[in-house]
Parts: structure tokens; sequence; C-alpha cells
């Protein structure tokens, strides 16, 4: 079943990135698919104990996350360009170390919740200890949306449905 | 003729977005916030300038230009993937180091 996953990926990406659709190139690909997928397929997505349908659900509600991560991102680099183009001696400017408590209880949630508040401007994760991230942020409105806590209510919603 | 108008603005965004960075690097007054300018600022640049490149290839959808967006689209990821881990792992160096934050002088100390 993960076999047949990671075959298909990698056989996806051959094509992508050979571009050539003609029988020698796909044989190329689909040989060594199979025989990257034979020796290392034991390495990838080591969490199996969930179920086909889990899995999927996470597949489907992964975009909708990422859209509204992209969202975000835009927000907050707008709000970066005002901080370094407005004259004077940069007002706005409160940088501050902040511990936040997360509730998600798997490492990858917590893995997608520390890039993601670093993929967003004004936020850097420092160190991740237990369940308490220490988190640099640039000025008070980004620590403000730092605590308020929806983005890791959005990762809970995608990636730990049903586990709690 | 919409694609091209299209594309030009993810790129002038983009573009806009990379002033903003190195301004920030310039202007910012210690190591963390300027980490924030030189790594974040280059994610969204780069993300909406690669965009508007994969916007303009689809001008002309052959499978040969397709192929040739899906892979623009398989960089972007890949930045999006790599460049906050580096941005992490400077910045907790920095931290090890104890490279003092900066703070306003005349800033409350919040509990």
């Amino acid at each position: 079943m993960y076999r047949i996953a990671i075959f298909l990926l990698l056989f996806g990406i051959w094509i992508i990135f050979s571009g050539q659709f003609d029988a020698f190139h796909l044989a190329m690909g689909l040989i060594s698919a199979l025989f990257i997928t034979l020796i290392s397929s034991s390495f990838l997505f080591l969490d199996r104990d969930r179920s086909a349908g889990q899995c999927l659900g996470e597949i489907i509600r992964i975009p909708g996350y990422l859209i509204w991560i992209i969202y975000k991102i835009f927000q907050a680099n707008i709000h970066i360009l005002k901080l370094a183009l407005t004259p004077g001696d940069l007002k706005g400017v409160e940088s501050s170390l902040v511990k936040i408590r997360t509730n998600l209880k798997t490492d990858f949630g917590r893995y997608v919740l520390a890039n993601s508040i670093t993929l967003t401007p004004g936020t850097i994760t420092v160190q991740i200890e237990g369940d308490e991230l220490l988190v640099h942020s640039i000025s008070d409105e980004t620590e403000a949306g730092l605590r308020d806590g929806t983005m890791e209510r959005r990762i809970a919603e995608v990636f730990e449905r049903g586990k709690e | 003729m919409i694609i091209p108008i299209i594309s030009a603005v993810l790129i002038a965004l983009g573009l806009l977005f990379f002033i903003g960075g190195a301004v920030g690097i310039l202007r910012f007054p210690d190591f963390y916030t300027r980490m924030h300018a030189a790594g974040k600022g280059d994610t969204m640049s780069m993300f909406t300038i690669l965009l508007g490149l994969a916007v303009y290839q689809l001008q002309d959808p052959t499978p040969a230009h397709i192929l040739v967006a899906l892979k623009i689209l398989l960089i972007a990821l890949f930045i999006m993937m790599t460049s906050p881990t580096s941005t992490h792992a400077l910045i907790k160096a920095g931290f090890m180091e104890g490279i003092k934050m900066w703070r306003r002088k005349d800033r409350k100390e919040k509990s």
C-alpha cells in the first residue's frame, strides 16, 4: 500500500523532470522508480498505523491550509515591508522573545507549526522543547498574531483530526 | 493578452518584496531582526516571481510548457521547505552563542 504510493510519487516526479514521453525514457523511469522503491521504501512515511481514509482526508485538507498560509505570509510580508520602509527610528520594531505552549500531539504537527511560524515574516522559531516553542517576534503586532493561536487550530484541524 | 499582465504584476510584486528585504537588512537594529528581513522577504518574493514565470509559461499550453511550469512550481515548493529551516538554524546558532537582543531604551518590560 505504502510502496505503491511511494512508487507513484517517484514516477510522477520522474515524468515532470524528464519531460520525455517516448518508451525508452518512460521505461527508464519505471525501472529506477521501482528500484528506489524496493531499496528505500522503509525509510519514508514512518508513521504507518493510520488507515488509508485518514491519509486521504489529510491529503485533501492540505491544499486549503496551504492557501491560507500563503495568504498569511502575504499579509505579514506587507507588514514587514511597512516596517522596513517607515522613515525615522524604526517606530514599529519591538523585538521580543515569546514562549508559547502548543497542544499539538504529533511530531509532524509540531514541525508544521514551527515551519509555518518561521515562514510567516516577523516570527522565527528559535527552539522547541517538549510542548514549548521559543519564538522571536519583531513587533507587537506579530506577537499578538502569535498568541491568538489561529495557526495552531488550523494545523490541528488538518493533521490531527480524530486523535484527541 | 491577460496572461503577460498577470505574470508581470506577480514579478513586480516579488521585486517590491525583495526591496523591502534588502532595506530591512540594512536598517533593522540587530542580528535577529535582520534575519527576519533576510530570511522571509526572500521566500515570498521568490515565490511570487516564480509563480509569475510559471503563469507566463502557460500562455501557450502545450505539454512541454506545462511541464516547465510544473518544474518551476516544484522549485518554489523546495524553497518554501528549505528557507525556514536555514533561517531557523542560523537564528538558533545566534541564540546559543548568546548574541544580545536589541531593546528600545525606554521600553517597559513585560511580565
